[in-house]
Formats: C-alpha cells, structure tokens, sequence
C-alpha cells in the first residue's frame, strides 16, 4: 500500500469518527424532538413554556416554573461562583507561588471536578441545608410555610452548583490569565503602575474573552447538573417569590417523574427536556463564539 | 566626563540568575541629559543591566543582586518605593509592546495609574506625549482607534509615548529599533537626539552605526562586565582595549 492510499484510509477513519459523534448528536435531538414536540403542539407553546402550574395529573403541564428554578439557582450559582472563581484564578496565575499551586491547589481544583455530584448533594445537605434552615427560622413570615423554612431551595442550591462550577471556572480564567503576553505586565509595571492596578486594568481586560468563555461553561455545567440540585433544592414545582423558596430544576423535573410517568405525562418529560436542549445548546455556542472571538483578538 | 551632572551611578554592582553571574562588578556614571549606549555581544548582560536600573529583575524570584544603584544620589534600592523609581525611569522595550486598547488608552494609563482622573488634564498629556514622540500628527484623528492597528515604528513611538507621558526622567530603551525597518528606525533616532534635551536617556543597541550617531557616551560590555566606558567618540575612534576595538571593527566572536 503506497502512502497516498494509505493517507487517504486515515482520512476517512478519522470522518467516520466525526460522522459518529454527529449521528449520535442527531439521534438524541431527534427522539426528544419527537418525543417532546406533541405536548407543544397539542397545549400551545406559550401555554407549555409559560404556564405556572405543573400538574401531570391534570394534564397540566406549564414548565415555567422549572424554566424559572433552572435560571435562578444558576444565576445564583454564577454569583457566588465567577468572583470567587475569579479571584482564585488570579491568586494563582499572579500571586500564589508556583510549587504551591502545583502541588497542592491545583491537584485540590482537579479532586474538586472528580467528585461525583452526588456526594455534592449530600455535603449539601448535611451542612448547607441545616445552616439555611437555622436561617430560614429566624424570619418570622417564613418560619410557618414549609416551602420557605425547610432551607430546601434556591440558596442551597446556589451554593452546591457555585460550588461545582469552581473547576470550570478556575481552570479556564486561570489559562486565560496566564496566556496574556508577559510584555503586557512588564510594560505596565515599567510605568509604575502596582501589581493590581496592572492586573486590574491591563492583564483582566486582556483575559477578559477566556474569563467570560470560563463563566459561561459554568453556565452550561450548571444548567445541566441534576444529582445534587435535586438533593438541595427541594423540587417544589412553583415559581418561587423568595430566595428561601423550594424549587424545582428542569433537570430535577425529568429525573424525579421519569421513573413513574406514563403516555402523555412522559412526553411532557421529553418537552422538558427539548427546553433544557435548547438552552444549554444556546448557552454552548455562546461559548464557542466567545472564545472564537478571544482568538482573532490576540 | 566632567560637563553635567551625574544622574545614576552603581557601585559593584553584580547580578545572578541563581547561579549565572550575569553582571560583575559594574561602576558606572550616568550622565544627565545625555545619551549613553550599552553596545557588546549577545548575553553579555545589557538587558540585565538596564533592568536593575528599574528594577525589573525584582521580578523574577531567583534574581540576588549585591552593591549599590543611586538615582539622584539616592539608592534606588532602599531610598525609593519601587513604584515612584519606576515612574521617574520610563522603559522602552525591545519588541513594541503596546496594551490592547485604543491609542489614547495606552497613553493615559500611566497617567490614570498615577491618579489623574480628569478629562481635560489627560487630553493634554496624550497630545503633548504624542507630539513629542513625533507620532502626534499620524494619529490624532484616530486616537480612539486600537493601537495594534498601527505600524510596527508608529507602535514602538506610541511606548515612547506612554513613557513620557509619567514624565520620567530617565528613559531606558532596550534595541528599541531592532523589529523596526531602516526608516522607521531613523525616526527613533531623530526622536532620542530631541528628547536627550530633556531625559536622561540608557539604550541598547547592536547596532555600531547607531550607537555612533546617537550617543555621547558608549559602555562596552562582554561576559557581564564593562571592558570600556568613555565618549563614545574615543570609544571608536581610540578605543583603549583591544577587545573594544575588535568588537567595533567587527572581528569579534
Ligand atoms: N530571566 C532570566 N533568567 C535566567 N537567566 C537569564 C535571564 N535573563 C537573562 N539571563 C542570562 O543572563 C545573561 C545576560 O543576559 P542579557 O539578556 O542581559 O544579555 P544581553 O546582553 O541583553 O543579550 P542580547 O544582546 O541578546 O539581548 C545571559 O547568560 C542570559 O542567559
Ligand atoms: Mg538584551
């Protein structure tokens, strides 16, 4: 076999490869599609995608609460997580000295993303979720309604995923951080400038493309996370008017009914799962197109 | 070297990159408001020199540095708080290095880091630093425009710029034409004649011609120690050591 052919063999292993992995991307869409699509087609899509009352039993199916819960605990989550995130990165790009981050913080940050997220839900609920409800007792309006008193709900589940997004977070900021071109820094502290004011004003603003590709892969991480918000959040199929309040994500909606529903109570599953489809795909090209951008900037 | 004033003087001055002795025993005289050229082979210690004038070795973690740096008979390395010495010794760096932002930016950043917040103030230090790095012309109608869009010359001005505009007193510039075309570099040139009236100014160059043209006085350093300092007309002309000579003649390793 000459090389030209043997060439050519390596090329079309390597697009069947590409071709599986976009089949099996398609398949997937596809049979939520199919699965799914009725529900919108039959109650109206605003009646599905809006409506506040999720009630299978009923034919009710409004996945606006789930919409609502999903957003909120990760909007929570990206609070509490991007400075803190942040800030960790820039410690150890810039601060921290290097045999420490490599031989302690950044083995920590990868045992961090190795952990399963179920033993997340458990550390959550062992000890944030008491702590909240010791909280949640303080207020007086709250301390009667269990769906507010009972520290299951959005904060709890803030913090788990702000929790689980570090890594992402951490690790892609902190690449970002360190690929700025060191004659950046060195020309800035020439000028007198301190070490914060140039990375504050100089190093930041040059990372900044990698920084919100970093976030917005916590984003998607967070959106998708199912073990551990179910075991925090409480699952209250309501829209939540408190940050105490119980909630359910779209996530926690399909893997919590899954197991028992039947006919049209599971097609409106699979609606659930075309919405959380779409938005991780809407929050993943985001992404892609930021870090694009980042590229023809350098 | 008796006409003006000493600006920056070493005592014994000696660097080690760990255990690289990469500068040994430097005393040397700065003259104010002069130019002074540091010419020698590749990795004999200039850029290294230059930097322990600003103390940009601080950072790196490993650097030991033993003697004395006075500016203005003050030591550079007790005397001053690192960020008043580097903002009255502006450098100029080998490959252009403007930040990411517009022109205008890039020279108020200095500025804004040292303070000044109001409009007016910093539209007249980003003109005035233009103009007197020759660059005002070219670019006052994009000011707003981002810096990586000018010429490699037009960016290595801009840095001139952004130095000035700290108002320094010293200027380091390390090859600051070596990545520019021959034209470009002569605007550099022409610029350092102007600015001498009013800077102190240390650059290196490889280039003999250049430092011919531009300096008054030329420090030849080989293996991290200066074999020769004087005007730098003697230097080429009658140089005393027969290293300096052969490394200005060109016969050199
Ligand atoms: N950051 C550093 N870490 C370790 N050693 C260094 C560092 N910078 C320079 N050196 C070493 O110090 C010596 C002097 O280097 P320096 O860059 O000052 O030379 P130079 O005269 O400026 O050379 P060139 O003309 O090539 O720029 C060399 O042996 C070099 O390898
Ligand atoms: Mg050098």
């Amino acid at each position: 076999m000459n090389r030209e052919h043997r060439e050519k063999i390596y090329r079309v292993i390597l697009f069947a490869s590409a071709l599986i992995a976009l089949l099996v991307i398609i398949m997937i869409g596809g049979f939520i599609f199919g699965e799914g699509m009725p529900i919108f087609t039959k109650y109206g899509l605003d009646k599905v995608l809006l409506g506040s009352k999720w009630q299978p039993s009923n034919h009710i199916y409004g996945l606006w609460p789930m919409i609502i819960g999903s957003i909120y605990t990760t909007m929570g989550a990206l609070i509490l997580g991007v400075p803190l995130g942040v800030l960790t990165a820039i410690f150890l790009a810039e601060v921290a000295p290097k045999r420490l981050v490599d031989l302690v913080i950044r083995p920590a940050i990868e045992l961090l993303a190795g952990i399963p997220s179920v033993v997340y839900g458990l550390f959550g609920m062992v000890i944030i979720v008491p702590a909240i409800r010791a909280l949640a007792s303080t207020i007086p309006a709250y301390a009667e309604d269990p769906l507010l008193s009972s520290g299951y709900g959005i904060i709890a589940g803030s913090i788990i995923l702000s929790i689980m997004i570090l890594p992402t977070i951490i690790s892609i900021s902190e690449d970002a951080i360190r690929s700025v071109p060191a004659e950046y820094k060195e020309g800035s502290l020439a000028l007198g400038a301190t070490h914060w004011q140039t990375i504050s004003k100089v190093m930041l603003p040059a990372a900044s493309s990698g920084i919100i590709a970093a976030v917005v892969l916590g984003m998607g991480r967070a959106i998708g996370e199912t073990m551990a918000i179910i075991m925090v959040a409480g699952n209250a199929p309501i829209v939540p008017d408190s940050i105490f309040s119980s909630v359910r994500s779209l996530t926690g909606n399909i893997a919590i009914e899954m197991a028992y529903s039947s006919g049209e109570h599971t097609k409106a599953l699979f609606a659930t799962g075309i919405v959380l489809f779409i938005l991780i795909m809407i929050v993943n090209s985001f992404a892609l197109w930021i870090s694009k951008r980042g590229l023809k900037n350098a | 070297m008796h006409e003006s004033q000493v600006k920056i003087y070493t005592e014994d001055l000696n660097l080690f990159y760990g255990d690289n002795h990469a500068i040994k025993n430097i005393d040397i005289q700065v003259q104010e408001n002069k130019v002074t050229a540091l010419i020698g082979p590749s990795g004999c210690g200039k850029s290294t020199f230059l930097k322990t004038l600003n103390r940009m070795n601080d950072l790196i973690p490993y650097v030991k540095i033993t003697g004395e740096v006075y500016l203005d008979n003050l030591n550079s390395y007790n005397d001053y708080d690192i960020v008043e010495l580097r903002k009255r010794i502006g450098m100029v760096f080998q490959k252009p290095n403007p930040f990411p932002m517009s022109i205008y930016d890039n020279i108020a950043y200095g500025p804004r880091t040292h303070g000044i917040k109001d409009k007016a103030v910093l539209d007249e230090i980003v003109e005035k630093s233009l103009q007197s790095a020759a660059l005002w012309v070219e670019v006052k109608d994009r000011l707003k425009q981002n810096a990586f869009g000018l010429s490699g010359g037009q960016q290595q001005r801009l840095c001139i710029a952004r130095v000035l505009a700290v108002e320094p007193e010293v200027v380091l510039m390390d090859e600051p034409t070596s990545a520019l075309d021959p034209l470009a570099t002569l605007k550099i040139e022409d610029l350092v004649q102007v600015l001498k009236n009013n800077y102190t100014i240390i650059i290196v160059t490889h280039n003999m011609q250049q430092a011919g043209r531009i300096s008054d006085h030329t420090a030849f350093f080989l293996n991290g120690e200066i074999v020769e300092y004087g005007a730098t007309e003697e230097i080429f002309t009658v140089p005393r050591d027969k290293r300096t000579e052969d490394y200005i003649t060109g016969r050199f390793g």
